[in-house]
Order: structure tokens, then sequence, then C-alpha cells
């Protein structure tokens, strides 16, 4: 048969072409979430409320503690530290697979997916979603700690800036690979939103040294990027200087989980369409 | 102003399909504004598509083409394969075998670059319930690439009678107020093909008649290709050129409702619809 195709590109008038990523798309979906927040009060302080709780809860355990033992000023402050960047990851990686939780429980997947949107650009947009979250949530938690716990982490931003910035690209990773699971398994899959993270964390370390953890899993805790960027708090913390061996070792294994997480999703897409899940997620 | 292009019968798919349907006189993949678009190929091309998640074959060998402009009836029961099928054309769902092109291009290579071209509407799926109506618009207008969506927005919510929801979440509009925003949205980008799942399901009389007179119009005045299921036949047989019936997901009848109610042998696509979907189709139809 002959080949059909096109001449010139037939285009209709009121749109423009389709380029390759579009910023464009990017700020639609981004908008979209970004008018849900506007509209709801009690979806807006959710952004804050766990972190607060959270916040309070480890706060006040530390000062007790700092009670019983006088010197554990250094410890308060891992704790402190911990919590507020654990809460920095864990809402990152939320912001990507409760976005598309959203859709799939509002029945739009199908609308968005039949646009010219690309997997690029609907991950892309829960990304900035993400790091839009955390620019709130870890001011305030920084103010309270601050304000409640004489707790100045600003001192330290600086130096703790790479770190943040690698546990940010972590929590991408570990929100595209649940969104991926959540796509191929379905409603029943939905709790791995909230559950993946803290699988992660006894073996991050967050509220202690790797050095606490038996010999075994300290292998394996090594080959997260979230180790590595907990450790180089603790001793940013500490008041030394900044460990770019960590920050190396978390920025490498960070290369190495969002291949693994991309190629994840892709593969699961690519199963989507062979079994047509994103049709049967419209329930 | 009306153009055809010769071009189109260098491929042997338009030769065969040409003049399935006449607009006076003219082939019906002539298009209405020939400044921006061409009539390469028809609107939707199916070949031996073919899908199964295991046997029996959802999708068996169906094969067909519509040509730019036309109103297809895509009927069947329930599980004939009508939802699988428009998820293939859609490229939501890949087909086991077989090949789809849409407006010339090839599905799903070309995946994106038809899809800012088409559009589709079901009242199975939804926009977010706690935005507006017009901010569910806005969303989809920039997903869309579309210009000026302000006017866009303001022109088709006047005309499905929406204007005064504008402000209104969507998840607080009545059932048939939800399926005509769903038509406004999947008429955002001025689609070359709409497909639509069952448009009319959840409107009354009245509603459901000022749709299909909507769809017509669009159809008169932008070329529109409207591919579309249902499962109300006198629906059908107003609205459609054409009807593609399946069954068990093979190709049943393909013909203007008239001409496939005169080789059945039917007085009405409800009476064929119910013979098939009861299995009462007498043996020569090979339903």
């Amino acid at each position: 048969m002959g080949r059909v195709g096109t001449i010139g590109a037939p285009r209709r008038a009121g749109t423009r072409d389709v380029p390759g990523v579009s910023a464009g798309r990017i700020l639609a979906l981004l908008q979209r979430q970004l008018y849900l927040y506007r509209r709801s009060l009690i979806r807006s302080l959710e952004i804050v409320y766990w972190p607060v709780m959270d916040l309070l809860v480890w706060g006040f355990l530390s000062v007790y503690v700092r009670q019983l033992r006088g010197g554990a000023g250094a410890a308060v402050a891992f704790l402190l530290g911990g919590m507020i960047l654990w809460d920095i990851f864990f809402r990152v990686q939320q912001a990507i697979s409760v976005s598309f939780l959203e859709d799939v429980w509002s029945r739009n997947l199908v609308n968005v997916f039949v646009t010219p949107i690309s997997t690029v650009e609907f991950l892309s947009a829960t990304m900035l979603l993400g790091v839009m979250k955390i620019a709130i949530i870890g001011t305030l938690l920084a103010v309270l700690a601050l304000a409640l716990y004489a707790f100045n982490i600003f001192h330290y931003s600086v130096a703790l800036l790479p770190l943040v910035l690698n546990l940010i690209v972590a929590a991408w990773s570990m929100g595209i690979i649940t969104t991926a699971l959540i796509l191929r398994y379905g409603h029943g899959a939905e709790a791995l939103a909230w559950a993946i993270p803290f699988l992660f964390q006894p073996l991050s370390a967050v509220f202690y040294p790797v050095a606490v953890l038996p010999r075994a899993i300290q292998r394996i805790a090594w080959m997260l990027p979230t180790t590595h960027a907990f450790e180089g708090m603790r001793t940013v913390l500490a008041g030394g200087p900044l460990p770019w061996g960590h920050v190396g070792w978390a920025a490498a294994t960070n290369v190495a989980l969002l291949a693994i997480a991309v190629a994840v999703f892709a593969r699961v897409m690519a199963t989507a369409r062979e079994l047509g899940l994103l049709l049967r997620t419209e329930g | 102003m009306c153009i055809t292009s010769p071009l189109a019968y260098d491929f042997p798919i338009i030769r065969a399909n040409a003049g399935a349907r006449k607009v006076d006189g003219r082939p019906a993949w002539t298009v209405y504004n020939a400044a921006v678009t061409l009539p390469i190929g028809p609107a939707i091309l199916a070949q031996r598509l073919t899908k199964h998640y295991g046997a029996p074959a959802v999708v068996e060998d169906l094969s067909f083409a519509v040509e730019r402009g036309e109103i297809v009836g895509f009927l069947g029961p329930n599980g004939a394969g009508k939802t699988t099928t428009l998820g293939m054309l859609l490229g939501l769902l890949k087909p086991t075998r077989g090949r789809v092109e849409i407006l010339g291009l090839p599905m799903p290579e070309a995946r994106r670059r038809i899809l800012a071209r088409v559009n589709f509407t079901s009242p199975y799926v939804s926009l977010p319930g706690n935005l507006t109506v017009g901010e569910n618009l806005a969303v989809f207008a920039r997903l869309y690439g579309v210009t000026r969506p302000g006017e866009r927005i303001d022109a088709l919510l006047q005309r499905f009678g929406l204007a005064h929801l504008r402000n209104r979440a969507a998840g607080r509009l009545s059932s048939g107020e939800g399926t005509r925003l769903g038509l406004v949205k999947a008429l955002l980008n001025d689609p070359e093909v709409l497909f639509l799942d069952e448009p009319t399901a959840s409107l009354d009389p009245d509603g459901a008649e000022r749709v299909r007179q909507a769809l017509k119009e669009i159809r008169d005045e932008r070329g529109m290709t409207l591919f579309y299921t249902s499962h109300n036949m006198q629906e059908v047989e107003r609205l459609s050129d054409r009807i593609l019936f399946l069954h068990r997901g093979r190709l049943l009848a393909d013909g203007a409702p008239g001409d496939v109610l005169r080789r059945f042998e039917r007085d009405t696509l409800e009476h064929m619809f119910l013979d098939v979907a009861r299995e009462e189709a007498p043996a020569a139809w090979g339903a």
C-alpha cells in the first residue's frame, strides 16, 4: 500500500506546534496543582500539618533527652536536623505519587494521557510541585525550630544545600518508582505512596549514625544516597566542613537511582499500554 | 472555500474509500480551510487491528477507514471490543497486531503529534471535581497549546450553555452539565478528529438533541471527523453518516445506516442490535 503521509504540517487555527518538551504543558500541570491548593484550605493545611506535628513530637523528645543527659546538644541538633531533612525528602516523594493518585481518584488520567503530553513533561510538573512544597515546608520548619528550640539551621544552610539537593533528587526517584508501582498494580498499591519512604528511613540513618546499624546492613545503607546525605548533615551540624565525599557518593548513587526510576517508569508505561492499565484506572 | 487535492488519489487506501460519502458531489475528505490543512489520507485507518490479553482476542482483524468529515457510529454490545478499539486509536493501548493511522500519521510512533490534533471525551472519565469549570478548561487549553484560550473557552461555554457555570466547581455540576463540560474540553483544540464515548449517555432528550445538533454544526463548520460509540440506536440512525457494527471483536457491518438495515433485513438498528446482543442473529450474518 502506498504510504499515507502529510504534506507540510496540517494545523488547525488556534493551536501551536508540538515541541519536544513544552514549558507550557509543564506549567499547565503545575497550574492545575496550584489551583487545587488555592481552592482547598484543608489541602493547603495538609502541606504543613504533618511536618509541624513531626517537629513538635521530635522537638519535645529532643528537649527531654537534653534534660536527661547534659551536653547532648549535638544529639539534639542531629535529631532536629534529621527530622527537617527527612520531611523534605518525604514531601517531595509524596508530591509526585499523590499528584498521580489525584488524577486516578478524579478519573482524569485518560483526559491527561490523550493530550500531547510526554512522560517527561508529566513527571516534571510533579517534580516542580515537590520543590515548591519543600521551599515552604523547609522554611517553616526552620523558623519554628529556631523559635521553639533555639536550633538555627539557617546557620548551616549553605553547607547543607548540596545535601538537601541530593535528598530532593533521591525523593524524585522514589516518587517516580512509587508512581510506577501504583500504575502497575492499581488502587491496591496506593498505600505505597506513603509506605515506601518509610521503608528506607531506618536504612538511611536519619536520626542516628550509620555506625549504629549492624555491619551487614551498613553495606546496604551506604548504597543509598539518603544515607550519605544524613551522614553528611551530622558532620556539618557537628561543626565540621562540608563532607564532599558524602556529597559525591550521594550524587553518584542518585544518578544510578534516577536512571533506574526512569527505566522502571518507562517499562511500566509500556506495560500499561500493553495491558490497558490507563483505561482500567478509570474504574 | 472548498478544494480537493488530486494528491490524495495517489494513495490506494484513499482511492478505495473515496466516494463512500459525498458532499455536494465532492469526496468527504474535502476540507474547509485549505489555507492551513491539506486532505491527505483518511482521518482514521485501522488495518487488521488485533488485541488479545490471552485467548480469545478482544479485537480480531479489524480493518476500516473513516473519511475526513464523516460522522461514524461505532456500535456493538457490551464486551464487543469498542473501548479496546478506542484505546488503540488513541494510543492508550498497544495493538497485539495491526496498524493504526490517524490523519495519515502512524500511531503510536507519532502519538503526540496526533494527540495535538484530535480529542476525546467520555462520561466515564471526568475532570477534577475540586477545580472550577474555568480552571479545568484553562489547564487543558494550556496542555493543548491553545492560543487565546480565554476567547476559545468563552465561545465554547456559550455554545454549550455553560457560561454561567464558569466559576462553579466541576464536581458540583449535574451529570448532564458534566457531559457538556467534557465536550467543551474535547473541542478546545479545534480537533480534526473527535472521539466520543457515548456522548449523550447521561443527557435528557432535550440535552441530547442539543448536543447532537451542536456536533453536526461543528462538523459542518470545521470539517471535523466524529467517531463515537453509543447504545442509543435512534441517535445513531439520526446522527451517523455511517456505522461500524462490532461483535465479539470483529466487524459485523460497515455502511450507511439505511444500507446496513436493508442488508440485514431489519427495520431499525435497535432490532439488529438486540438480535446480535441476544445471540438471535441469523447464521448468515456471521455474528
